[in-house]
Order: C-alpha cells, then sequence, then structure tokens
C-alpha cells in the first residue's frame, strides 16, 4: 500500500481539511499590555493566575483556554475524541494535570516551542485518517516557570542579552472538526530536526531559524506552490534576530519571502515592552494563532497562511553539559472557508 | 577622603564584576563572579597585596567579596602560625565566621518571613 495524503518528502495534504471550529486564548498581564492584548478571550492581572505557584498558573491558563474553546463551540468534554496537548516544562506536567482535570482520552506531546503547530499537524491527521470527529489541542508556557527550569532561578537577577526572548505566559487551545465552520487546514509539513552548532540557551532564535528556513522550503517544493500563494507567511519564535536569519538563509536558497514574512514572537510585544528579541514559548504561536491570525483569517483580511511551528530541542541537562542545541519547524497551511 | 576612596575602591571592584558579565554577553553570570572575586581576593592577599587597599578604602575593600577572600587567606596564614599545618584549613573559616553565621542567620530569618518561589 503506497502513500496516499503525503506530496514530496514531508508534506501531508488532507483530503477532507479539518476545520477549526473554535479557538481560545488566556494569557498574562505583559501579553495584555502589548499590541495584540484586545484578541486574547482572557487576560489575567497576576502572573500567578489566583493560584499558588506559577506552575499552577501555568496549568490554570490552560486549563481555562481548553474549557472556552470547548465553550466557544457548544461542546463538552465527551463531545471530544482526542485531546492533544503539551507545554515546556518537565514532564510536560501542564498538560498532563489539565488533562487529569478534563476526562478527554489524552495524547502529550512535546515539541518545545512548536507544540502548538505539532498538535493541530497531528490532530488533523487523526481527523482526516478517520480516527476522530473532534480533537482538542493546546499548549502552554509561563515567564518565571520557563526561566526558572532553562535558564536561571528569577530571584538571582541574571540580566539577559539582547538575543534572550521573553517566554510568553499564555495558553492557546483549538477544536478540530472534521466539519463545521471556520478556516480549515489544508496541508501540514512535518519539519526535520537540524542542529547548526548554535549552544547559547539566550539565543533560541538562531537555534530554530535555519529549522524554520528549512521546512518552508520543503513546503514550496513539496506543494509546487509560489511564495506568494499565501498571504502571509509566519513562524512561531524566531524573534527579531532569528527572523532576520531565517530571511539571510531563505535568501540564500532563492526565496525572498519577506514582503509577507513575520513572527509571533514579534507581533506580541512593543519595542517598548523592553522583551529584547521578542516573544517565545509554546504559548507564543498558541496564543498569537487562536487570537490575532484566527481573528483576521475571519475578518477577511487574510486568505491563505503558512504558519511554521518553531521548537528549540534542548533540556537545562544538554546546555549545562555544553551539547549544542538542535531546532525544528512544523509547518501548516491555515486557509478561511 | 576615607568616603571617598571607599567609594572609589569598592565601586571599582562592583564595575569589573559588571563589565565581566556585559562583555561576555551575560554568559558570566553573577555566580561565576562571586566564585572569580573570592579567589582572586585570596589569591591577591596571599602576596601581601591586599591588606594596603584595606588600609586605603577601609570597607570600599572589605566588603566587596574579594575582601572575603583576602579574610579567608590571612585567617589561614594566621591558622598556620597558631596550629601548624592544621590551622591552614581551620584558620580560614575561622576567621570568616561571624561573615558566615551573620549570613546563616539572617538567611534563615528571611526565608521565616519570605515564601521564595521563583
Amino acid at each position: 500500500m503506497g502513500v496516499f495524503k503525503k506530496n514530496g518528502s514531508q508534506t501531508v495534504w488532507f483530503e477532507n481539511p479539518p476545520v477549526i471550529i473554535s479557538t481560545a486564548s488566556v494569557v498574562g498581564p505583559q501579553e495584555g499590555e502589548g499590541p495584540l492584548g484586545k484578541t486574547f478571550d482572557k487576560v489575567f492581572y497576576d502572573t500567578y493566575c489566583d493560584e499558588e505557584t506559577w506552575e499552577k498558573a501555568e496549568q490554570r491558563l490552560m486549563l481555562e483556554a481548553m474549557k472556552k474553546a470547548l465553550q466557544k463551540a457548544n461542546l463538552q468534554e465527551k463531545d471530544i475524541d482526542f485531546m492533544l496537548a503539551g507545554d515546556l516544562l518537565n514532564q510536560i506536567v501542564s498538560a498532563n494535570f489539565t488533562a487529569s482535570a478534563l476526562s478527554i482520552p489524552f495524547l502529550g506531546l512535546y515539541g518545545a516551542c512548536s507544540t502548538m503547530y505539532e498538535g493541530m499537524a497531528l490532530g488533523a491527521m487523526l481527523i482526516d485518517g478517520g480516527f476522530a470527529a473532534r480533537v482538542l489541542v493546546g499548549a502552554s508556557s509561563h515567564y518565571s516557570t520557563a526561566e526558572r527550569q532553562f535558564r536561571f532561578p528569577t530571584e538571582l537577577g541574571v540580566q539577559r542579552p539582547m538575543t534572550a526572548q521573553w517566554t510568553v505566559t499564555g495558553a492557546g487551545a483549538v477544536v478540530l472538526a472534521e466539519k463545521g465552520s471556520g478556516p480549515v487546514i489544508t496541508h501540514a509539513t512535518i519539519g526535520r530536526v537540524i542542529d547548526m552548532g548554535q549552544a547559547d540557551p539566550q539565543d533560541m532564535g538562531a537555534v530554530m531559524a535555519p529549522a524554520a528556513a528549512d521546512t518552508i522550503v520543503r513546503h514550496l517544493q513539496d506543494t509546487g506552490r509560489a511564495y506568494d500563494y499565501y498571504d502571509l507567511i509566519y513562524t512561531g519564535d524566531l524573534g527579531t534576530y532569528g527572523k532576520k536569519l531565517a530571511d539571510h538563509l531563505l535568501r540564500q536558497q532563492g526565496y525572498d519571502i519577506s514582503d509577507r514574512f513575520t513572527d509571533c514572537g514579534i507581533l506580541i510585544y512593543s519595542g517598548a515592552q523592553d522583551v529584547h528579541a521578542g516573544g517565545s514559548g509554546c504559548g507564543c504561536s498558541a496564543v498569537v494563532t487562536c487570537g490575532y491570525l484566527i481573528e483576521k483569517l475571519k475578518d477577511g483580511s487574510y486568505k491563505r497562511l503558512l504558519g511554521i511551528g518553531t521548537g528549540s530541542l534542548h533540556s537545562p541537562c544538554s546546555v549545562q553539559q555544553g551539547s549544542t542545541i538542535p531546532g525544528i519547524g512544523h509547518a501548516l497551511v491555515i486557509e478561511a472557508r | 577622603m576615607a568616603f571617598f576612596w571607599a567609594f572609589v575602591i569598592g565601586g571599582a571592584l562592583c564595575v569589573i564584576g559588571q563589565l565581566l558579565m556585559d562583555l561576555t554577553s551575560y554568559k558570566f553570570t553573577s555566580a561565576h563572579v562571586l566564585v572569580t572575586f573570592v579567589t582572586a581576593g585570596a589569591i591577591i592577599s596571599a602576596f601581601g597585596l591586599y591588606q594596603p587597599l584595606v588600609k586605603l578604602a577601609g570597607a570600599g575593600a572589605t566588603v566587596p567579596l574579594t575582601g572575603f577572600g583576602h579574610l579567608l587567606a590571612q585567617g589561614a596564614l594566621n591558622g598556620v602560625k597558631e596550629n601548624g599545618i592544621l590551622g591552614a584549613f581551620s584558620g580560614g573559616v575561622t576567621a570568616a565566621a561571624a561573615g558566615i553565621t551573620a549570613a546563616v542567620v539572617f538567611g534563615y530569618l528571611a526565608a521565616l518571613a519570605f515564601k521564595p518561589r521563583g
């Protein structure tokens, strides 16, 4: 039996494109004050989100986003076939604990900051493959939990270089369905893991840019499309420096997409917020997609999006031992219907 | 004049620490500065070069981390004079006992009052 729904080396296409019937985004104070503040469903004005610890706050963000997405689609937990979710914390506790509060069959994912896109790609495959009618996908991150785990305790007050990005405090959730109204996912390009020898955890943009550029080129080659088929091509969290690097790498391979290329990490904060190179984390691409970008598809500003969820696949231990950091990028084509 | 030199020397030591972090894009962290300064203070002190700085700047030289290294080195040297080679091991901490105990006591008190969560 051959591979029926795959084009080229890395791209799958959906026969009956799964529909994004609802999305929800819940964020922390800094994201709420940013330029996209109005596009989020809920903003907490305290990073503890009425909980005792930041870890519990992150779970609260994810649970609220999941419930909000269900509520917006008028669905209950029993209507969902599978829940796919992940986050940045050890053993993906935010997703696991959230799943324990929802009684939905659960598959935990770890794709670092690309998790939302990995989840949506898999969710779309489950639906178009005939294994599910509705899938709930979510991802979360929190500045303070990520900072403590991946870099330094926040009390230590270690200064951040200009290449450092600010982990988004927020969670996004999506309900994908076999049918319904809303934007659809038509293709997914699964990324390859690429390690260009970068080892600095304070410069994640440089880790992920080569993977993002590779996935964009693969996608265009696999589908035979010109880049201007899309109204907007965006990456998850490359930040200002990473985006420049991706632009450069794409040009080297003969693709100049700069007139319609942006990054969720650049969109989510304004320059005045002093976040240095922009936003990052699972929550970054998740809340920008679930809030701003879906809104833009629905109001007709954009018709076809190519989004690349980018992830930096290191652990605190691998960095401490001096290993270089591999990156990944998963692309999805989201079209207005 | 005592205040002036305390400010200049103490400030200069801190500038060195800050530059070590700034010029390495913060790959050199405050923890690295701590270890480097204590070690450097002890080595400079062993060559007899730190005591003149203390004479000139007082607290400007004793309060920064290099001053702690100086205290450990001098304590170890005195320990050897009084107790022989075993004093090299006990002298340093004996000399620094007040500072270490103060750190433990005030650290404990602060931990009782606040709940560290970062």
